[in-house]
């Protein structure tokens, strides 16, 4: 088995489990750099996959299985937009035509992402596999992964005598999360969308190895895994919800002023606030799991709210913690009544911050 | 309905709406909410927030106040559980957004002033939703702004013996809006598609649309009651595949709120929208003449029209699908007519 993209933090992990799978010889982790991680026994090849020394590797070692998880929107180390867009689309180039002149090569998994529906306010409430995006996205990462799924295709169309799997994650965030959503939701402030409460799903990093080990095995009785498939934790939150939870507060701008805001952001540095995650934290984007649950037979261990959970655990608590806000509700629920019981119903213009005798 | 005076009505009214809020609130608090209701309607009339939650655990714990000081502390406590779940985040929202909690307490009791006291919504024919499994509620659209949806939402929340929720398919220019699409998702409306609507009605949910679209909410005064076309049908094909019957559903008074005498092409073009209402009060009295007119309003739902007979390739054919657009245009445009026969006055 061939994994790329093994140098970062999802690679690595997904290296180290699947050599404990029966099912798996050998692992060969590639990576442009060397990883800041251990890899157990797996043996890394330093190799860039945009160069076509890979289809040397993919001979020599005779690999009947890759697993393509360096398509990312975020560098590795220092590397600026340009070499992310070219890892992602002409390394995936480089990587299929080599997987095309290989013939041990019998499996492919790709890691792909829901960017590819876009977001807009046209679109269905839920996205299936098969929607197509009534607004194709226009540049970044989006558009990479648009770009790679078609490669994919075409490879699949290719050699249908390889299993293909692309597997389309939501939001990843866990406590060792490294995507764009979680560095955006580790700021003190979160800066939001006027007028917009976007609906969010996560998947949980543990849940994405799952699958992963899942997608790069044999099938389980009843199920199938190649195709396409949406992967994302139950349920759904709301940002306002999110950011209540990890208790930091937002900052409503007006969509323009937003704009700004990201490309402010993005020139010190602190994180990568694309055109397309502002659309994200606009319009918001849910998709249908039960091609996941039914035909790939995968079923995630947490739920879009418990990931977020886990989540803002490791994120330590912002400046308004929810359980700080809960006790101040509870401590106006525990103040004694102002007057006697029969002056309450005098007072009826009060409302709710009436504090009630009954302690909480 | 010739001798249905305001007084007797409104009194009436009140007391439905004490009866029917425990009813709903059945999954929240078991024993207490039929207490509580009776206690808050007889406590406030009139006021509006009393549908707080209530979801008190130590119920029985202040015997002493009595009914009134007793109903006064769990409806403050609620309130109070209320707001600590809504400013810690801890609540639920479905995958469309919608915010069951939130339309619950704060959304609908917002609406229903307007509705009860404003507009005095009469509605017929509840019966015909059914108590359980989708429904597709197919409904006239008229008065330039969409407040018909939103009453017909409320009609349909505060009558229905189940207390179902309706779920409206609003056009694409609401999500399009700031603050009006998050208060739409947070209400329980989806885009107008076939996808979120057979989503929904295969959920067993019952699900309002209102065809004309922008035709019927933007015609002009003088064609008020005229049905526009019916879009292409979409919905039919959708409550087919489905398999859930469509409740004709007709609204009489939301046509005179504005009447529309003129249409800005010019400033629609410019505002990107695809009318841009005149009416006798509209720009020329600033945001006063955005106020509706105090017209009474009926909502009379009928006989559903089962699905449930045709094959499932039906959806496919064309002509069936004309006809039975046609067949639901029709009972609407009738029941249209006949409640306007029966109307004493537009206001009263």
């Amino acid at each position: 088995m061939l994994v790329t993209g093994a140098a970062r933090q999802l690679g690595g992990r997904f290296v180290r489990r699947i050599q404990r799978d029966p099912g798996v010889d050998r692992v060969i982790a590639v990576d442009a750099v060397a990883p800041g991680h251990g890899l157990g026994d797996a043996e890394f090849v330093t190799a860039d996959i945009r160069q076509p020394a890979i289809a040397r590797v993919l001979a020599e070692h005779s690999v009947d299985t890759v697993v393509h998880l360096d398509v990312s929107a975020k560098a590795v180390g220092t590397g600026g937009r340009t070499t992310v867009k070219e890892t992602n689309v002409i390394g995936t180039m480089q990587l299929l035509g080599a997987c095309q002149k290989a013939p041990s090569v019998r499996r492919l998994v790709v890691k792909s992402s829901t960017n590819v529906y876009g977001s807009a306010p046209r679109d269905p409430a839920v996205f299936t596999e098969t929607t197509p995006p009534k607004s194709l996205p226009s540049g970044g990462f989006a558009k990479d992964v648009v770009e790679v799924e078609g490669y994919v295709r075409g490879f699949a169309r290719r050699r249908p005598d390889v299993a293909v799997c692309v597997l389309r994650f939501a939001n990843i965030l866990g406590p060792r999360a490294d995507s764009p959503l979680a560095d955006y939701l580790s700021l003190p402030v979160l800066p939001t969308v006027f007028g917009y409460d976007p609906r969010l799903q996560f998947v949980h990093e543990d849940d994405v190895v799952d699958v992963l080990g899942v997608a790069s095995g044999e099938p389980g009785r009843g199920t199938l895994n190649s195709g396409t498939f949406n992967i994302a934790g139950d349920g759904v939150l709301l940002l306002s919800q999110c950011s209540r939870r990890l208790g930091r507060p937002t900052m409503p701008l007006l969509l323009p002023a937003v704009t700004w805001v990201g490309q402010a952001l993005r020139t010190f540095a602190m994180t990568d606030f694309s055109p397309e995650q502002i659309r994200l934290l606009t319009h918001g984007r849910v998709v249908s799991t039960v091609q996941m649950r039914e035909t790939l037979g995968f079923h995630p261990r947490f739920s879009t709210a418990e990931t977020f959970a886990e989540f803002a655990r490791s994120q330590g608590p912002g400046l308004l913690p929810p359980e700080a806000v809960g006790r101040a509700v509870d401590r106006l629920a525990a103040r004694p009544f102002a007057g006697a019981g029969g002056d309450g119903p005098g007072i009826t213009g009060a409302g709710d911050t009436e504090p009630a005798p009954s302690a909480r | 309905m010739a001798d249905a005076k305001i007084i007797p009505f409104d009194d009436d009214r009140s007391r439905t709406g004490g009866s029917a809020r425990p009813g709903r609130r059945r999954g929240q608090g078991p024993a207490a909410a039929s207490v509580v209701g009776t206690a808050a309607v007889s406590a406030l009339p009139g006021q509006q927030d009393a549908s707080e939650p209530q979801e008190e655990p130590e119920r029985a714990s202040r015997p002493l106040g009595g009914a009134e000081g007793g109903g006064w502390d769990r409806r403050i406590a609620g309130g109070l559980a209320f707001l600590r779940r809504r400013v810690t985040g801890e609540y639920d929202v479905d995958e469309f957004g919608y915010d069951e909690e939130l339309t619950d307490q704060v959304l609908m009791s917002m609406l229903r002033p307007v509705y009860e006291k404003y507009f005095r919504v009469e509605v017929k024919g509840i019966e015909n939703i059914p108590s359980e499994g989708g429904a597709l509620i197919v409904s006239n659209h008229s008065g330039t702004l969409p407040l018909d949806g939103l009453m017909l939402q409320v009609a349909v929340h505060d009558n229905h013996p189940a207390g179902r929720h309706l779920r409206l398919l609003a056009a694409d220019l609401v999500f399009m809006l700031p603050v009006v699409n998050e208060l739409a998702r947070k209400a329980g409306h989806t885009l107008a598609c076939s996808e979120d609507a057979e989503r929904l009605l295969r959920r067993g949910e019952v699900v309002g649309v209102m065809p004309e679209g922008f035709k019927g909410i933007g015609k002009p005064f003088g064609e008020r009651y005229k049905l526009q076309r019916f879009g292409r049908g979409g919905f039919v094909s959708t409550a087919l595949q489905a398999g859930v019957p469509i409740v004709p559903c007709s609204i009489v008074g939301a046509e005179e709120i504005y009447p529309m005498i003129g249409n800005s092409k010019t400033l629609a073009r410019l505002l990107g929208v695809p009318y841009f209402p005149i009416t006798p009060t509209f720009p020329w009295l600033g945001p006063l003449g955005a106020v509706p007119l105090p017209t009474k309003w009926t909502i009379q739902f009928g006989e559903p029209i089962s699905t449930a007979g045709y094959p499932v390739e039906a959806a496919e054919d064309p002509m069936l699908m004309f006809n039975l657009t046609d067949q639901v245009r029709e009972q609407i445009q009738h029941t249209l007519y006949k409640l306007l026969v029966q109307r004493r006055s537009v206001f009263f």
